[in-house]
């Protein structure tokens, strides 16, 4: 049951990607170049809604629908370093790869494999920032 | 409305319905992240045995694997029953420049077929951006502690100043290489 929300939630969130062109590297392109509101309108307007459904969840006290627990929104401890130098590091490949994660499966399922690669190096990268961890400045 | 949905969806449609993902995950008690499911891959591969932070239970997060399938499974649908189109409305600018740069199919496919076609496959420069490209997105995504649905739009919903941080990391870090180094790699690939 719980295995088939998640999946049924995937389905959808996978033919958004695809349909608002989010998973198209043109588009990550244009963004990076200012050429066009795109890409700015669909991640505004997610926050926009988003805000108003976050601020809604904690103001009712609203319950998850699968055990009725009260809805934990989690919040990301506090520090800079890790934020921005991460955030950087991610930014370089976003530009190249023009996939983010959400994409990167989305652009599995759409036919075009050699993403296969993306999504194995990205793994690679996130084990390797797991081997460092304790070295960087956080 | 078919019609509707099945032309590319305008940026109001595709940020709303997103925000309408962040929200069927939050009343499923989850959360709307996708990055992480890159560190459960790597625990569910046996890391946890060699480094401790992969050392956890990966199949608390299966949950978030089965939407990565799903995923997988609705850009499928996606694009071969749903999209009525192939050619996309990208900004006569960005058609230009990429002309310009040698990328031939800017607004007549979904991606660039030099990048995403199996050809890329038999090119061992193309595959070298791939790697790189996908090693410095899983590297960040993981020291940032978000990607683009964890900070960006989760973090930010829920105004976390670190995901703000991060946004605008992703942002320095997408300028300098989409205006500096990026011409230079599409440069050397065309040659």
């Amino acid at each position: 049951m719980k295995t088939a929300v998640f999946f049924t939630i995937g389905i959808l969130f996978g033919i958004i990607l695809y349909m608002s062109e989010v998973s198209s590297w043109f588009r990550i392109y244009e963004m990076f170049q200012f050429n066009s509101f795109h890409m700015y309108g669909v991640i505004g307007t997610a926050v926009f809604f988003g805000y108003i459904i976050v601020f809604i969840i904690k103001k009712i006290k609203m319950n998850s629908i699968l055990d009725s627990t009260p809805i934990h929104i989690p919040t990301k401890q506090k520090g800079w370093k890790r934020y921005l130098f991460g955030g950087i590091i991610f930014g370089c490949g976003w530009a190249i790869s023009g996939a983010c994660p959400g994409p990167m499966f989305s652009l599995l399922g759409a036919g075009f494999f050699p993403i296969i690669i993306v999504i194995a190096s990205a793994t690679l990268g996130t084990f390797c920032y797991g081997l460092i961890q304790q070295k960087l400045p956080h | 409305m078919i019609q509707f949905l099945s032309q590319p969806w305008a940026w109001y449609f595709g940020g709303f319905m997103i925000a309408v993902v962040l929200f069927l995950l939050l009343w499923t008690g989850k959360s709307f992240g996708m990055s992480s499911n890159l560190r459960t891959l790597c625990s569910m591969m046996g890391a946890g045995k060699k480094v401790s932070f992969f050392d956890f239970d990966w199949k608390a997060q299966r949950w978030n694997l089965i939407v990565a399938l799903g995923v997988i499974l609705g850009s499928f649908i996606a694009s071969n029953y749903v999209v009525s189109t192939k050619s996309m409305a990208l900004s006569q600018n960005t058609v230009d420049q990429l002309l310009a740069m040698g990328i031939q199919d800017a607004g007549k496919s979904y991606a660039p077929e030099i990048l995403f076609s199996n050809s890329a496959f038999s090119n061992p420069y193309i595959l070298l951006l791939l790697v790189i490209g996908g090693f410095l997105v899983g590297f960040g995504a993981r020291y940032s502690g978000g990607c683009t649905s964890g900070h960006a739009i989760s973090g930010l919903s829920n105004l976390q100043l670190p995901s703000l941080i991060a946004v605008i990391g992703f942002f320095v870090g997408g300028l300098m290489v989409n205006h500096f180094v990026l011409p230079l790699l599409l440069k050397i690939l065309v040659i």
